[in-house]
């Protein structure tokens, strides 16, 4: 049979369904034939799943019959469970139809030991998995037996899990993998990317590296290298790209975008509000929608936008339309049974969160609503595909702009999705503390030659530039902690033996490591259960019996007093007090305002690409004719009363209001970056004697108030703006900030738990007492003082320059405005100084010290002394 | 003159910078006797020019790593003893008590390294010192000088670690790291505190990993039947809040 032609009974298969393989499929069986790995990059509905299992099915099913047991074929792996499950339901028909010797099986953390144990020992053909189940797959004992036959590996959703910290270790459990059973191929399925390259490489082993890849100090791990404590931290620098030699690539397979998009802007011919996120207005619009449709996705960016746009639609729902609730704070229950109605086609529409960009096809959905910004090209166009699973029949979908700057941002990505433009971020730099938890995972597989391992991490593309001095600065830390005092010799982890060779101390270090595999670190939540008053006494509450609504995570739950109301699982609850690891709340009266926002804003920030083409639109006035009047209005409002912001510079606007004087700015950087930019800006703003009391930012930009005329000190100092918004803010005063900053802290908790410093606490697992309790706040600030060039310090800067604090997307900016500051003193607030403005009390205001509160509570103690 | 802990100078020198900001501190009166609550989380007696400290939990990174395998940064100690050399710098006291649980367990002094053991060594020079037994550190070895006490009278008060429901008026304890929360407007500070009902204080954790009990938790209970103030250590200053105003965990 000529490669990459299909057998007969595959062909027979085919035509049995009224099938033909396509083009993609044939050419991805041909490539996989030759030996070569493949991106398969294709819009849904291509087939894109079997196209990745067909080179194995062909393969598996020419065999010769054996007795003996042959090992693992094919791994396939998912970034969903979900998705693992119903994947290995979906192959059970081609195999049992065409009667195929192939055994197929799912391993995820429900799969009981007792079968998980009889994989390792009797492995199936085929192995479906997520990339926690690899790590600890790859860490086991006789991980070298189990995949030394491997022949395919088949990467599912790739532009997914790339993104991420998951991404790192699986990258690098393919890299071992890759070495275990030289021959693999990899398939990587994607959809469309901004750079499939990136893909590309990340699928094949990598060659040499030339350059270090996390600046700053090596750490070397010699006791000699103690740094004084008392040196300022190394400025945080941004990791760049070595010079790369030519990189072993995949081949890439495309499959060419079935029908365009039908995709709209939902006018309703209301005047939208110029801020907020609700889209209140649009509800009776979208429930119209719903009732012309067989099933509606309707999506939200936040858990709070999720709760109140399900609360909105029920209450305009008179024909009692089943219409269901999804998001990540639900009891994983409920969301399986809503699931599980979705695919019985029992539901009309589900109100749900990025919990279901991803996963399983459910063919009868027919409209996609999304509601809100869309944020990213990219984002909205994978969201969009959730409707109709068929690539040739166009997917319908609705933009639902919930205030006039959305307006602009739907627009924008119109355009991009019109354009079939990406805006994928790029590739990763391997995170330093997952690559801690693998050379520690890799200790438990067996004796490991630091040289060999070596090899074997730079082979993964995300770590293709480390250098050996970090790798072993790695190694120092995963075996005592890294710290310039070699205090921990006595309990090391990992024991070099006079071989050379690394191994795990023992079985309860081995045993650690299993329980703390994997990237995702869940922030600590508490449950929420339905507390039950007591008959005749008002505001007592009978502490147990209610049922759990689901989780909130703790940090919400700390700000929490008694008597709060605040949104959940659909209703308004009344916060009554903790009791143990559970908050009990009731239900608040009809009628009732929730009172405390339980989730932030918008959770994702705009995306540079969309911004740039935001910004672009609001510049060129010949672009208007294309917006609704409201919003073209509006900027000719904008234009009469200040000037409009330009394509590449920054329009700074100050203007007294209230007794207050104000500061706006318009970078248009995503909301994370603008928080950072305010936390910097109020500093120096203190500086130079301005008085500032406050901030608030949006996704578009930031204000900040103060006691001290900001107009006058522009008009008074030239280079004042200038000097403000000056780069150099990134330097110092971003140190000095970071010092304090909870955002920080928080990174630094992640990547401590995921390097396995602190253990992750388990589900059910109580609080242990006030002895043994270790803040990791306070192991932060002992370690910025004594050690800033710590291996976790530089990780949790590394994820703080792209992460939460978009330090990197900062820089860029004020790189772009440098020389190109306006400056616009009004006498007062201007048309696009209002939507931030309006941010003022909606969301928290920033610059509000400790000791405010603090000084506040004790007002009150001496308002109690005198009356 | 020669600097013997030229690192840690430094470390001193910066907090002393922040807490020459401390607006001032306030005194209360225990039994007849003046108290000053210090920022810094330790007491200052002028009339007895003794300062107290309470539960150090030093080398708690340490035993950490011992009993567990879990890596905490080793520099608990320095920066505890850093902060104990600030407030002993300032105040220039005759005695230090240390009001138990100095040891997070008995073997820590085995672990200390010894420019902390020295560092201990300096601060004692010159003036009596007197680590008062703790829960967790009931026999600490020998080789950290000063002088050993289950209780210690100090005019009209009495100073051990664990404190006792039913003493009399005048008692200063520490084991319970009491920590007090306030939740206002979305936002929750949760900080270190003295607490007091006017007969007795219990301390605040002076240990760099010590964590902290919220005093709204029942342990207090038996101890300030009739409610109490929180003495709170902000960033610039000490805050008293009314029970009232306090939140729980």
């Amino acid at each position: 049979m000529p490669e990459g032609s299909l057998p007969a009974r595959f062909e027979a298969w085919f035509a049995s369904r009224g099938w033909a393989p396509r083009p993609h499929q044939i050419e991805l069986l041909r490539i996989v034939g030759d030996g070569r790995s493949a991106l398969l990059v294709a819009p849904t509905g291509a087939g894109k799943t079997l196209a990745g299992f067909l080179p194995s099915l062909v393969a598996l099913s020419e065999r010769a019959p054996s007795r003996k047991p042959r090992g693992l074929h094919t791994l396939y792996i998912s970034p969903l469970k979900a998705l693992a499950v119903d994947i290995a339901r979906n192959l059970e028909a081609p195999i049992a139809e065409m009667g195929l010797p192939i055994r197929v099986e799912t391993r995820t953390g429900d799969t009981p030991s007792h079968k998980r144990t009889r994989q390792i020992e009797r492995p199936p053909d085929i192995l479906l998995t997520t990339p926690e189940q690899l790590a600890l797959l790859i860490a086991h004992r006789e991980a070298s037996d189990l995949f030394a036959n491997l022949s395919c590996v088949v990467l599912d959703e790739l532009h997914a899990l790339v993104t991420s910290k998951r991404g790192d270790l699986l990258s690098l459990g393919l890299a071992r993998l890759h070495r275990l059973s030289p021959n693999l191929t990899a398939i990587g399925l994607s959809a469309t990317v901004r750079e499939p390259d990136d893909l590309r490489r990340y699928l094949v082993p990598q060659t040499r590296p030339p350059s270090p890849l996390w600046g700053g100090v090596g750490g070397g791990g010699g006791a000699e290298e103690v740094a004084p404590y008392s040196e300022p931290p190394p400025p945080l620098t941004l990791p760049t790209r070595g010079r790369e030699p030519v990189p072993a690539m995949a081949d890439l397979v495309v499959v060419k975008g079935g029908a365009a998009p039908d995709l709209h802007l939902l006018d309703t011919g209301l005047t939208l509000p110029l801020a907020g996120h609700t889209a209140s207005q649009a509800m009776p619009a979208i429930y119209d929608l719903i009732q012309a449709h067989r099933t509606v996705l309707v999506f939200v960016n936040t858990r709070l936008q999720a709760e109140y746009t399900f609360q909105e639609l029920w209450r305009i729902n008179e024909a009692s339309l089943p219409i269901a609730l999804h998001h990540g704070s639900l009891d994983a229950s409920q969301r399986r049974r809503v699931e599980a109605a979705m695919a019985a086609g029992q539901l009309r529409a589900i109100v749900c969160t990025a919990t279901l960009d991803l996963g399983i096809d459910w063919g009868d959905v027919d409209l996609v609503v999304n509601i809100g910004a869309p944020k990213g090209a990219s984002r909205i166009m994978q969201r969009i595909g959730r409707a109709n699973h068929r690539m040739d029949e166009p997917s319908k979908a609705y933009l639902v702009p919930g205030n006039r700057f959305e307006i602009l941002e739907c627009q924008a990505a119109l355009d991009a999705v019109e354009a079939a433009a990406q805006d994928t971020p790029d590739a990763r730099l391997g995170a330093p503390d997952v690559l801690a938890q693998h050379v520690l995972g890799m200790a438990c597989a067996d004796a490991f030659d630091p040289l060999q391992l070596y090899d074997e991490i730079v082979s993964a593309a995300p770590y293709a530039t480390l250098s050996w001095e970090d790798f072993e600065a790695v190694v120092d830390y995963v075996a005592t902690g890294g710290y310039a005092l070699r205090a921990y010799e006595r309990f090391a982890k990992i024991l070099r033996g006079p071989d050379g060779l690394w191994r795990v101390r023992d079985a309860r270090i081995a045993q650690q490591y299993r329980m703390n595999v994997g990237t995702i670190v869940e922030s600590a939540k508490v449950k929420v259960r339905l507390a039950r008053g007591v008959r005749g006494k008002p505001g007592a509450i009978l502490p147990k019996g209610g049922r759990v609504l689901g989780e909130i995570e703790e940090d919400f739950a700390d700000t929490l007093t008694p008597g709060d109301t605040f949104l959940f699982a659909g209703e308004v609850l009344r916060f009554e007090g903790l009791s143990e690891d559970e908050a009990l709340a009731t239900r608040a009266g009809p009628g009732t305002d929730p009172a405390i926002p339980s989730y932030a804003g918008a959770k994702f920030p705009l995306s540079t690409f969309l911004a740039a083409r935001v910004r672009a639109l609001i510049a060129d006035p010949f672009e208007w004719d294309r917006l609704p009047k409201q919003v073209a209005d509006y900027l000719l409002l904008q234009r009469q009363r200040s000037i409009l912001p330009g394509p590449e510079g920054l329009l700074v606007e100050t203007f007294p209001r209230g007794g207050r004087h104000y500061l706006t700015a318009f970078p248009f950087e995503g909301r994370l970056a603008h928080q950072t930019l305010g936390m910097l800006l109020t500093r120096r703003m203190e500086r130079a004697r301005l008085r500032p009391l406050g901030f608030a930012a949006n996704d578009y930009g930031i204000a900040v108030w103060m006691t001290r005329d900001v107009s006058e000190a522009i008009a008074r100092e030239p280079g004042f703006l200038a000097e403000l918004f000056a780069q150099d803010m990134l330097g110092d005063d971003l140190e000095a900030w970071l010092d304090e900053s909870s955002m920080m802290k928080r990174t630094f908790r992640q990547c401590a738990v995921i390097a396995g410093l602190i253990e992750r606490r388990h589900p059910g697992q109580k609080k242990t007492g006030r002895q043994v309790t270790m803040s990791t706040d306070l192991v932060y600030d002992v370690l910025r003082k004594h050690q800033p060039d710590h291996l976790l310090l530089r990780a949790a800067r590394q994820d703080a320059a792209t992460g939460l604090l978009d330090v990197a997307r900062l820089g860029v900016m004020l790189r772009r405005i440098q020389g190109r500051i306006t400056h616009k003193a009004l006498d007062r607030v201007s048309p696009l100084s209002v939507s931030v403005m309006l941010e003022i009390g909606r969301e928290k205001v920033y610059g509000e010290g400790a000791d405010e509160i603090l000084a506040e509570a004790e007002a009150q103690l001496l308002e109690e002394a005198l009356g | 003159m020669t600097r013997p802990f030229p690192e840690l100078e430094d470390a001193i020198l910066a907090l002393g910078q922040k807490l020459e900001r401390t607006i001032k501190t306030p005194g209360l009166t225990l039994a007849g006797e003046a108290l000053t609550l210090d920022l810094c989380g330790g007491l200052w007696l002028a009339a007895h020019r003794t300062l107290i400290v309470s539960d150090l939990h030093l080398e708690k990174g340490s035993a950490f790593a011992a009993r567990s395998g879990q890596f905490l940064p080793p520099y608990d100690t320095r920066e505890t003893l850093a902060c104990l050399h600030e407030a002993v710098a300032r105040f220039d006291p005759a005695c230090v008590v240390a009001l138990g649980d100095s040891f997070h367990d008995a073997r820590g002094p085995e672990r200390m390294e010894p420019g902390d053991r020295a560092m201990i060594a300096a601060l004692q020079e010159g003036r009596d010192w007197v680590w008062i037994a703790g829960n967790h550190d009931h026999a600490v070895s020998e080789g950290v000088g000063g002088r050993y006490a289950e209780t210690l009278a100090l005019g009209g008060l009495t100073l051990r670690h664990e404190p006792a429901p039913d003493a009399p008026n005048g008692e200063i304890a520490g084991h319970l790291h009491p920590c007090g929360k306030v939740a206002m407007r979305g936002r929750a500070v949760r900080r270190r505190c003295f607490v007091t009902d006017g007969k007795r204080l219990v301390m605040p954790a002076f240990g760099a990993y010590a964590g902290g009990l919220n005093v709204r938790n029942p342990a207090f209970d038996p101890l300030f039947p009739a409610g109490f103030t929180a003495h709170l250590l902000g960033d610039g200053r000490v805050f008293a809040i009314g029970k009232a105003m306090l939140a729980r965990d």
